[in-house]
C-alpha cells in the first residue's frame, strides 16, 4: 500500500497532471471513485482513443473474429485481408474447444485470403469468392463466415454478395461481417457486428425440437482456458439442458437450435447483451444477467435459474449440488485466506471481466483499489437504466442496428406478464444489469479505458499486490515489481469458472501474490549501507 | 483425434487461400526494428487494433515489455487523411512520454489511403510539435506487399536514412546490419567481431532492450539500443556487412548509394560456414587475422559434428519461417549430412529458389520447398502426410503438427510463444551453431531413447 494516503480526487490530479490540456480534459471524464450503495456517477465511456497515447485497445476486427465468432468450432472462420490480421488472431485467445471423436474444429486453423497489392488495386471479391470455395474443397465446413479487414472496406468488396453468391452455389451457410477495424472506437463495436450477423444467419434456422426439461442457452462465455467446460459440467449436474454456448466451443447446429431454450442467461454483458435483446424480441425468450466467476456468484447465479422455472425438484437439486460442490471450495479458501486476506487488487480487463472477478477476489479477503474496462459502454458501469440516456455518436451510428420483430410462427412468450412480475417481486430482475460501479468502494478509482501512463502512475501511488490486465501490459507491470494476471486469456491458467475454476482462481492468486520471485530483484550488495559494513567488520 | 484433423495428404491446388501462413504483416518487423534504437518510441500510423497486434505479437514473443503509440484512425480518418491524427499523436508522445526518437511506420489502411509520412512528419516540423534535438524516422509497411521480414527491412532502412551523415572523416569502423533476428543473436553478431578485435557499428541492436533484466523499476526507454549517433556515425565506416538477404540487402545498398560506404550482404550466419563467411568479411574489411580464440571455437562445433554425425546423418527435416532464417537452416542441415526434406516460407524472392537449388542439389532427396504465396504451414504437413520427417524446425505454430504427426519440434524464428531461451541464447556464430547442434541432438537422442526396445536401449551414445 501506499505511504502517503490519498483520495480518489487527488489521485486523479497526479494523473492527469503532465498530460497536454486536451488530452486531461477529456481523460479527467473517464475517472470517478467508486459509489457504494450511493449515487452513481456519469463516467465517460465508448469513446475514440487519443492518438499518440498508449492505449490497450484492439479493433472492431478483434472483437467480431477474435471475440465472438473466432471459438466457434465448425465455422470455417476466412479473414479477408492482407495476412497480417488473420495470423494475429490464429489460436491467441486461449479459446479451448473439445470436438469429440467425430466433431469439426477448425480453431487450430487460420484462413485467410492474403491479399496483396494486386487485390488492393484491382479489387479483391475474385479472390474472396475463389478462397470460400477452396476452403469448400478442401475442408468441407458446414458453414463459412467471412471477416472485412481495413483495407477491405477501402476499396469497397462487397463481401456480402461474395458470400449471398457462394452460399447459393454451395449449399451451405456463408455469411460475411463489414469488421473493418477503422469502424467504432473498440473491439465493443465488432462483438456487435458478429451478434448480428449471428441473429440473421443462423440463430433459429433449425425448428427440430430439442429434447430435455429446463433448456437454457449461455450468453457470452467463450471458453478461455475450458471455463465454459466447467459451467457445462455443473448446469448438467443440476438438471439443466444447455442448448447453445455463444461461442466457445460452439457450433452451428446448436446456434440454428438455440430459439429452442426457454432461458437466455447472459455472461459476459458487454458482448451478447445484444443478442439477448434480440432474442427475447424475436422468440419470446427472457434473459437473466448470471454470473459464474466466484463461488458465491456460482451459487448465486444457479439459484436464479432454478427460481426461473418454478421447480421444486430443479430447485432442490441446485441446493443440493451447491452444497456438495461447496464443501471443497470452503476446505481451500480456508486454507488460503490467511495468506491473502487484505492484500489489494486492481482490474483493469476486457468489458465484463474487471466487475466478474472482483467476486473472487472478494472470497480471498482481497482489497479492490481500482478497476475499469478496456472498452465497455456506459451501462456496463453505470447500469441498464442508463441506456436511453446515452447519446449515440457518429462512430456508433455506424455499426448497423437490426430491425427485430416477433417471428410470426417462432415467437412464444416463456411466461407471462403476471409470471414475469411475480418473479421479478422475488428478486429475479429480467434484463437486468446494474453495472460495475454501484457496488465498488467510495475510496476505489474507476477509470474507463486506461491508458499506459495512467497505469504506471496508479501503481507508483497506490502500489496494488496484484494487477490485472492483459498481455500488452503484463511485463510492463511486472517490471514495477507487481505480478500482473492476464485476464483476457488468464496466462496458462484456468479455467476459472464454476466451483472448480474458483478453487484454481485461489491458488493461482496465492501463489501470484506469495512468490519469492519479487524479493529476488536485489542483490545483496545493492541494499549495501553502511552499517552492513560495520557488521562485516564485526563479524 | 488429431489437432489438426482436416488436413489430409491430397494437396489441392490453390490460388486464393491461405491456410496456417508462414508468415505475419510488416509493421511487427518495423516496430521490433525500431526498438534496437535507444530511446525510440515507435507508432503504428492506422487504426488501433494493428498497433495492438503488433504490440502483443512482440510481447508473446520476447515476454518483455512493448509499447507503440497508434494514430487511431476512425472512420473519419479513413475517408480523410490521418494527418491530422498523425500530428496530434507527435505531439501528445513528446509530451507525455519524452523520447528521442518516433519511428512511425504505416498500416495497410494508412497506406490503401496514401498518407505521405514525409510530407506529414515535414508538417510536424514545421509546426514545432518536435522539441529540439529530437527526431522523427518512418518506414512505409504496406502488408499487403511483403511480410514481416519486408517490415524490419524497411524501418532499418528508415532509421538509416533518418540519421546517417557523412562528416568526410573516416572513422575506421565497420557497420553490421543484423536481419530479422534475436536480441541474443545481435550480441553474438558483435562479440564475435569484438573477438576479431573489430569496432563494429552495429544497427538495429535489440540486445538489452528485449531481454532485460527484472529490477523493480520499469524503463519505457533502457539503456541498451543503438544510439542515433552510433547510426549517424555509419557514413563515415570502412564498410558495411548486412546479415539477412531480404532483412538488410535495402538498408546496405543505401549506404553505398547514398554515402559510399561499400557494402556486403550475406545470409544470416546460422551453422558453420555462414558464420566462415560473416568472419571472413569482417577480416578481409578490417584488414586482421582471425584471432586463435575465433578458430577454437569453430574447432570446438567441427569435433561435436564429427562425434555425433552418425546420428545426424540421413535425418530428414521440414523447415518453415523466414527466408534469411530457413536458408541458413537448411546450409547447416546440410552441411550436417541431414536433407531439408520440405520447406517453406511465407515470404517472396526469387533468390529461395536459386538458393535452395543449389543447397539441395547433391542431397539424395527429392527436396520439396515452395516460398511466397499459399507457401504455409498448411502445405508444409500436407507434404509430412505423405511421407514423414524426423524433425520439424520453426516456430511455435507448429507444435500441431509435431503432435499430431509425432515429430520432435525445435522452435525457432517468430514467433515463439511457449518456450524461453531465444532471447538469451543466439543461434548464430560458433556458439550458435553449438546451440543449435545440442537441440538437434537432444531432440534426436531423446527421441530415440524413448523409443528403443528394451535391448537396444543404450547408456552411451
Ligand atoms: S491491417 Fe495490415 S498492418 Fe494491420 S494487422 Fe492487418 S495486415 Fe497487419
Ligand atoms: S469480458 Fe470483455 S474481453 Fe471478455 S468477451 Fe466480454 S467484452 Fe470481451
Amino acid at each position: 500500500m501506499s505511504t502517503k494516503p490519498m483520495n480518489t480526487e487527488e489521485i486523479k490530479k497526479e494523473l492527469i497532471a503532465r498530460m497536454p490540456t486536451k488530452v486531461a480534459r477529456k481523460r479527467a471524464k473517464a475517472m470517478t471513485p467508486g459509489a457504494q450503495g450511493g449515487e452513481i456517477p456519469e463516467i465517460q465511456a465508448n469513446v475514440r482513443t487519443i492518438p499518440g497515447i498508449i492505449t490497450q485497445r484492439g479493433c472492431t476486427y478483434a472483437g467480431c473474429k477474435g471475440v465472438v465468432l473466432g471459438p466457434s468450432r465448425d465455422i470455417v472462420n476466412l479473414t479477408h485481408g492482407p495476412i497480417g490480421c488473420g495470423f494475429y488472431s490464429w489460436l491467441t485467445r486461449r479459446n479451448q474447444t473439445d470436438a469429440g471423436p467425430d466433431g469439426d474444429n477448425f480453431i487450430p486453423y487460420s484462413f485467410s485470403t492474403d491479399m496483396t497489392e494486386h487485390d488492393i488495386v484491382f479489387g479483391g471479391m475474385k479472390k474472396l469468392a475463389a478462397a470460400i470455395q477452396e476452403a469448400y474443397d478442401n475442408f468441407h465446413p458446414k458453414a463459412i463466415s467471412v471477416f472485412s479487414t481495413c483495407p477491405v472496406g477501402l476499396i469497397g468488396d462487397d463481401i456480402h454478395a461474395v458470400a449471398r453468391q457462394m452460399q447459393e452455389k454451395l449449399g451451405i451457410t456463408v455469411f460475411a461481417n463489414s469488421c473493418e477495424g477503422y469502424k467504432g472506437v473498440s473491439q465493443s463495436a465488432g462483438h456487435h457486428i458478429a451478434n448480428n450477423q449471428i441473429m440473421k444467419h443462423v440463430i433459429g434456422t433449425n425448428d427440430t425440437p430439442v429434447t430435455g426439461k429446463f433448456k437454457v442457452n449461455m450468453l457470452g462465455e467463450y471458453n478461455i482456458g475450458g471455463d465454459a467446460f466447467e459451467i457445462e459440467r455443473i448446469l448438467e449436474k443440476c438438471g439443466f439442458t444447455l442448448i447453445a454456448t455463444f461461442s466457445g466451443n460452439s457450433t452451428v447446429e446448436d446456434f440454428r437450435v438455440a430459439h429452442h431454450a426457454d432461458l437466455n442467461t447472459v455472461m459476459c454483458h458487454r458482448s451478447l447483451n445484444y443478442v439477448a435483446e434480440m432474442m427475447e424480441t424475436k422468440f419470446g425468450i427472457p434473459w437473466i444477467k448470471v454470473n459464474f466467476i466466484g463461488a458465491e456468484a456460482s451459487a448465486k447465479s444457479l439459484r436464479r435459474m432454478a427460481a426461473y422455472f418454478e421447480d421444486q425438484e430443479l430447485m432442490d437439486r441446485v441446493e443440493q449440488v451447491i452444497a456438495e460442490e461447496m464443501l471443497e471450495v470452503r476446505k481451500v479458501v480456508d486454507e488460503i485466506r490467511p495468506r491473502t486476506e487484505g492484500k489489494s487488487a486492481m482490474l483493469f480487463v476486457g468489458g465484463s471481466r474487471a466487475h466478474h472477478y472482483q467476486e473472487l477476489f472478494g472470497e480471498l479477503g482481497m482489497k479492490i483499489l481500482g478497476a475499469g474496462y478496456e472498452f465497455a459502454h456506459r451501462d456496463d458501469y453505470e447500469g441498464r437504466h442508463v441506456l436511453p440516456t446515452i447519446k449515440v455518436d457518429a462512430d456508433s451510428r455506424n455499426i448497423e442496428e437490426l430491425d427485430i420483430e416477433p417471428d410470426p410462427e417462432r415467437y412464444k412468450p416463456r411466461k407471462t406478464p403476471e409470471q414475469l412480475e411475480a418473479l421479478n417481486a422475488k428478486g429475479l430482475d429480467f434484463k437486468g444489469y446494474e453495472g460495475m460501479m454501484g457496488a465498488m468502494a467510495k475510496d476505489s478509482m474507476v477509470i474507463d479505458d486506461i491508458n499506459h501512463y495512467e497505469t504506471e502512475k496508479l501503481i507508483e501511488i497506490l502500489k496494488p499486490d496484484i494487477f490485472c490486465a492483459g498481455i500488452k501490459e503484463k511485463y510492463i507491470i511486472q517490471k514495477m515489481g507487481v505480478p500482473l494476471k492476464q485476464l483476457h486469456n488468464y496466462d496458462m491458467g484456468g479455467p476459472y469458472a464454476g466451483f472448480n475454476g474458483a478453487i484454481n482462481w485461489y491458488h493461482d492468486i496465492d501463489r501470484m501474490v506469495n512468490t519469492k520471485v519479487w524479493q529476488l530483484m536485489k542483490a545483496p550488495w545493492q541494499s549495501t549501507g553502511p552499517e552492513l559494513e560495520a557488521s562485516y567488520v564485526a563479524q | 483425434m488429431a489437432l489438426l484433423r482436416h488436413t489430409t495428404g491430397e494437396i489441392k491446388e490453390r490460388k486464393a487461400l491461405t491456410v496456417n501462413p508462414a508468415k505475419t504483416c510488416q509493421p511487427v518487423g518495423a516496430m521490433y526494428a525500431a526498438l534496437g534504437v535507444k530511446g525510440c518510441f515507435p507508432h503504428s500510423h492506422g487504426s488501433q487494433g494493428c498497433c495492438a497486434y503488433h504490440r502483443s505479437a512482440l510481447t508473446r514473443h520476447y515476454k518483455e515489455p512493448v509499447v507503440a503509440g497508434t494514430s487511431s484512425f476512425t472512420e473519419g480518418s479513413s475517408v480523410f487523411g490521418g494527418q491530422s491524427n498523425l500530428i496530434a499523436a507527435i505531439d501528445n508522445i513528446f509530451t507525455l512520454y519524452d523520447p528521442d526518437v518516433i519511428a512511425i511506420h504505416t498500416t495497410c489502411l494508412s497506406e490503401t489511403i496514401g498518407d505521405d509520412l514525409l510530407q506529414i512528419s515535414q508538417k510536424a516540423k514545421d509546426d514545432g510539435k518536435v522539441p529540439a534535438g529530437k527526431h522523427i524516422v518512418y518506414a512505409s509497411t504496406p502488408s499487403y506487399v511483403g511480410t514481416h521480414v519486408t517490415g524490419y527491412a524497411n524501418m532499418v532502412k528508415g532509421i538509416l536514412k533518418g540519421f546517417v551523415k557523412k562528416t568526410g572523416r573516416p572513422n575506421g569502423k565497420i557497420n553490421v546490419i543484423p536481419g530479422f533476428c534475436e536480441p541474443s543473436d545481435m550480441a553474438e553478431m558483435r562479440r564475435l567481431a569484438t573477438m576479431l578485435g573489430i569496432d563494429v557499428i552495429l544497427a538495429p541492436d535489440t540486445n538489452g532492450v528485449l531481454n532485460g533484466p527484472l529490477t523493480g523499476h520499469y524503463e519505457m526507454y533502457p539503456k541498451a539500443g543503438a544510439t542515433p549517433e552510433d547510426i549517424a556515425a555509419m557514413g563515415d565506416a570502412k564498410g558495411t556487412i548486412g546479415l539477412g538477404r531480404w532483412a538488410t540487402t535495402d538498408a546496405v545498398n543505401y549506404l553505398d548509394a547514398e554515402f559510399k560506404v561499400p557494402g556486403t550482404v550475406l545470409g544470416l550466419p546460422i551453422g558453420l560456414h555462414a558464420t566462415d563467411r560473416y568472419v571472413d568479411a569482417l577480416r578481409r574489411l578490417a584488414g586482421v587475422a582471425v584471432p586463435e580464440a575465433v578458430n577454437f571455437e569453430r574447432g570446438q562445433v567441427v569435433d561435436v559434428i564429427s562425434d555425433y554425425s552418425q546420428y545426424l546423418y540421413g535425418k530428414k527435416v521440414a523447415i518453415a519461417g523466414d527466408p534469411d532464417q530457413v536458408l541458413a537452416l537448411v546450409e547447416f542441415c546440410v552441411t550436417l549430412g541431414m536433407i531439408p526434406a520440405y520447406t517453406v516460407s511465407g515470404t517472396a524472392g526469387k533468390y529461395f529458389e536459386e538458393r535452395m537449388n543449389e543447397l539441395v542439389k547433391d542431397v539424395p532427396y527429392d527436396c520439396k520447398f515452395k516460398n511466397g504465396e499459399h507457401a504455409d504451414m498448411y502445405l508444409l504437413h500436407q507434404w509430412i502426410k505423405n511421407d514423414p520427417v524426423d524433425l520439424l524446425i520453426g516456430n511455435t505454430y507448429l507444435k500441431y503438427i509435431a503432435r499430431d504427426e509425432d515429430i520432435p519440434l525445435i522452435r525457432h524464428g517468430f514467433p515463439i510463444l511457449d518456450r524461453v531461451g531465444h532471447q538469451y541464447f543466439p543461434s548464430v556464430g560458433y556458439s550458435g551453431a553449438m546451440r543449435l547442434l545440442e537441440k538437434f541432438l537432444e531432440a534426436l537422442l531423446g527421441r530415440q531413447d524413448r523409443d528403443a526396445p528394451e535391448t537396444r536401449f543404450e547408456l552411451q551414445m
